[in-house]
């Protein structure tokens, strides 16, 4: 092919501290083209859209457009280039009606009327607060916008993820056609049926670097995913069968869900959690786990279905009503958990003397006694108790955990848990959920790092698109097996895959 | 509904408030007349620049404790400058003072933008040193103002083919407050500017994502509201012919009136109608107590009463709306 690119991004490079979110990142968009830019988690997608739409510089790298060198350094310099960006969060303002926001990024009304028509949304009133507009058609006003601007490259993130369907045709439509007039779409997504349907090719991102791009045609899903996971491929398959098999004997479960539904983003979900298992959490990013997480723990309202604890049906309105079924949250944000500047002892001790039945005043020898057995038990470095903010990340998580231990918490839901956080400390803490699992405790395990479901799962519950779509035990949980379930791609077809170990009720809910 | 409330509602509510407290003011004291008015509006004039200027920085999601003192500072700066000038200087002074205002409003943007530290703690900074510059102009009440400045806010305006009952209640000090808000609002709220200053104050990343330069709309919100307080500092030179270097309680009565005004602290949403219509407000209250012959103290726990059960009650109906 002799054409030249469109967008020709090179050698881009970020660091974010001492951490390389993007090494060597290359993305080349071809005129007329629909370029899908795929990755795992982590793997400096996000980071190379921020770069591509001037939110944060790029360290190395440089970024041509019609062949002509750009040095983006804002939205509105990236948009006078000729890129325009769709982001996941609609980037109306809230408070200023259409019309407004129309003024505010300078963009042609009449070309935008015409859009938003096109793209199914007949009877829109300019004078509409964006507030008060449902969040789907905020998505396609978004994008209406950018095409008024009639950018030479459109980047849509996860454009049709919060669409319903007849919205989303529309959408899928429209940018076809933007192909069909010379224009590009970097396209990201990570639902394969749109991206074959839509994308002459993708460009694959792992561990900040671009390490392929394909043409997309019939079976290329495999050739994707082989290259997201890379050299991973091979050690996940050689890894062994982890020792600690599900032993689900039990007949009533300690956590059940029943159909949950939450907002927009969740929506069908069911399975078990049983007494001594640790469940294990798949999903890319944004399928709802968030949501599921949140209402498990009793911070969001679930819309529909219900929760069950050991049998009985519960209907949490508080956080606290979670603490008191027994039922802890460790969050990924340890700031969201921690008071960061109390001290190692006030913190361990603040669910079981924050309950209104403790108020008064305070046991201090049993406190006493109860933190410090907890902080044995968890070895935490102590040496800067007086305050948990001067803890490292891994002793800090240690203490989320260790407050619950000490207030005797039944389940645990962990959310990506290990994250930024170094092996040793990450070892422990796979250690002690085992061994709360030994004890008969049950652990929910959301993870981002797909290699920890073997290490400390049973078995892991993959959520696509807000849907459970497989349950996995672990000893077949590679990365490779997480990797295509959580794309939503059926499993493979191997020896291993028996289903036997999937209980027969949450069978016919997965399919 | 909702949008009715958010927007016009609450002014056109705050009108009828005001207006049944003009009622309620004939009923209790038959003779309140023009004289009356005039004195309130002239009352209200550095109270209105001070709420303009708290207004503008809210809504661009900041807030301003500095206020206070920069009235304090341009008004010693004007009085300073004045004393024993000709009434000819007098005219390179007005710009020269507002010049001032928008300059040091835009240092405590630029400070904000530049340093990072929140904008509570750096206006709370530039509240003493403001203050402490102030008692270095002039150290105690002194200086003079031209009298054509003087003039300015005293009496009324005889419009030829009005009769005079009208224009009796139209001091000129409400003219000069209509005018010097609206040369600078009007405009700016047609403008783009003025669309990013709403903007960054209802969703930072929104506005960022849509083009708008964050820091420097941020820093030209301090400076538009430096520029509202030096107009509030020539009033005070303008109403009292001296200038005095110890800010008056305007600080917290511009917090109040821009939250009873419909301008919800956190940013994006309001205007500059509300503000300016709940500080006529809450100053008749305080006329209207003061002729019930009410302790002063009792008085400051109705004003704040009432304060609180507007915004309850406004918040309501809109909620009411919101779920209807």
């Amino acid at each position: 092919m002799t054409t030249s690119p469109l967008l020709d991004a090179t050698g881009v490079a970020k660091n974010y501290g001492a951490v390389a979110a993007l090494r060597s990142a290359s993305l080349s968009v071809l005129p007329g083209e629909v370029h899908a830019l795929m990755g795992a988690n982590g793997a400096g997608k996000s980071t190379l859209v921020k770069i591509l739409t001037g939110a944060v510089p790029a360290d190395a790298g440089s970024i041509l457009i019609r062949g002509e060198a750009h040095d983006i350094r804002s939205p509105a310099q990236a948009r006078r280039a000729g890129l325009v960006s769709v982001y996941q969060e609609p980037a109306l303002i809230p408070d200023l009606d259409v019309a407004s926001n129309l003024r505010l990024t300078r963009t042609p009304v009449e070309p935008f009327r015409q859009w938003v028509r096109e793209l199914g949304v007949p009877d829109l009133d300019l004078r509409d607060i964006a507030r008060d507009i449902p969040l789907a058609i905020l998505r396609v006003l978004d994008l209406a916008r950018a095409l008024a601007i009639e950018p030479d490259v459109l980047l849509l993130d996860e454009m049709t993820a919060a669409l319903p369907a007849d919205l989303a045709e529309k959408v899928l439509d429209v940018v076809r056609r933007q192909s069909q007039a010379g224009r590009s779409v970097i396209f990201i997504s990570h639902r394969f049926l749109e991206i074959a349907a839509l994308c002459d090719r993708a460009t694959v991102l792992r561990d900040g670097e671009t390490v392929g791009v394909v043409d997309i045609e019939p079976g290329v899903e495999e050739r994707i995913v082989e290259l997201m996971l890379g050299a991973r491929l091979e050690k996940a398959r050689a890894a062994v069968a982890p020792e600690h098999e599900a032993s689900r004997t039990g007949t009533q479960p300690r956590l059940g869900v029943r159909n949950l539904r939450v907002g927009a983003k969740l929506q069908d979900v069911s399975f078990d959690l049983h007494n001594g298992e640790v469940l294990g959490v798949v999903a890319l990013e944004g399928q709802g786990q968030d949501q599921l997480f949140g209402a498990l723990s009793g911070s969001v309202r679930p819309s529909e279905g219900h929760i069950e604890v050991d049998g009985r049906a519960v209907e949490f309105t508080h956080p606290a009503d979670a603490v008191k079924a027994g039922i802890a949250y460790v969050p990924g944000d340890r700031a969201e958990a921690l008071l960061m500047q109390q001290s190692v002892q006030h913190n361990i001790a603040l669910p079981f003397s924050a309950s209104p039945r403790n108020w008064g005043p305070i046991g201090m020898r049993k406190e006493r006694e109860t933190v410090r057995s907890a902080i044995e038990r968890l070895q935490i470095d102590t040496r800067a108790q007086g305050e948990v903010q001067r803890l490292s990340g891994g002793n800090q998580q240690k203490v989320t955990i260790a407050r619950w231990i000490a207030a005797d918490a039944r389940t645990i839901l962990c959310f990506d848990p290990t994250r930024g956080i170094d092996v040793r400390t990450k070892k422990e803490i796979y250690q002690l959920l085992r061994e709360l699992a030994a004890q008969g405790k049950s652990v929910l395990f959301y993870t981002s790092e797909l290699e920890e479901v073997q290490l400390v799962c049973d078995r892991a519950v993959v959520i696509f698109g807000g849907r459970v779509v497989d349950f996995i035990p672990a000893s077949i949980a590679d990365e490779a097996t997480l990797t295509r379930a959580s794309y939503g791609l059926p499993r493979e077809i191997g020896p291993a895959a028996a289903p036997s170990a999937v209980p027969a009720s949450e069978q016919s809910s997965a399919s | 509904m909702t949008a009715f409330f958010r927007g016009k509602g609450w002014v056109t509510g705050l009108f009828i408030l005001l207006a049944l407290l003009f009622v309620f003011t004939r009923v209790i004291q038959p003779n309140y007349g023009a004289n009356d008015f005039g004195s309130l509006v002239r009352a209200v004039l550095p109270f209105a620049f001070a709420v303009a200027a708290q207004a503008v920085v809210v809504i661009a999601g900041g807030i301003d404790l500095s206020v206070a003192s920069m009235m304090a500072l341009t008004s010693v700066i004007a009085a300073a400058m004045m004393d024993g000038a000709s009434e000819e200087f007098a005219l390179l002074v007005v710009p020269f003072v507002l010049a001032t205002g928008f300059a040091l409003g835009a240092l405590n943007g630029i400070l904000i933008v530049v340093t990072r530290v929140p904008d509570i703690v750096v206006t709370l900074a530039m509240l003493f040193v403001l203050q402490g510059a102030a008692l270095l102009v002039l150290g105690a009440p002194g200086g003079s103002a031209a009298d054509w400045l003087k003039e300015l806010v005293v009496g009324t305006v005889a419009v030829p083919g009005v009769p005079e009952a009208v224009t009796d209640w139209i001091p000129k000090g409400l003219i000069l407050l209509l005018f010097c808000l609206g040369i600078v609002w009007i405009p700016l709220r047609r403008s783009w500017l003025g669309l990013s200053i709403y903007a960054i104050g209802s969703n930072q990343l929104a506005a960022f994502r849509s083009g708008v330069p964050v820091a420097r709309t941020r820093i030209l919100a301090y400076a538009i509201a430096g520029l509202f307080g030096a107009m509030g500092g020539l009033t005070l030179t303008m109403s009292t012919g001296i200038g005095a270097p110890i800010p008056g309680p305007y600080l917290l009565a511009s917090v109040a009136s821009v939250v009873l005004g419909g301008v919800v602290l956190g940013g994006g949403r309001g205007g500059l109608v509300g503000p300016i219509v709940a500080v006529f407000l809450l100053r008749l209250v305080r006329t209207d107590l003061t002729l019930l012959a009410i302790d002063p103290n009792v008085a400051a726990i109705v004003e704040g009463t009432i304060m609180v059960v507007v915004v309850m009650l406004g918040a309501f109906l809109a909620m009411r709306g919101r779920t209807r």
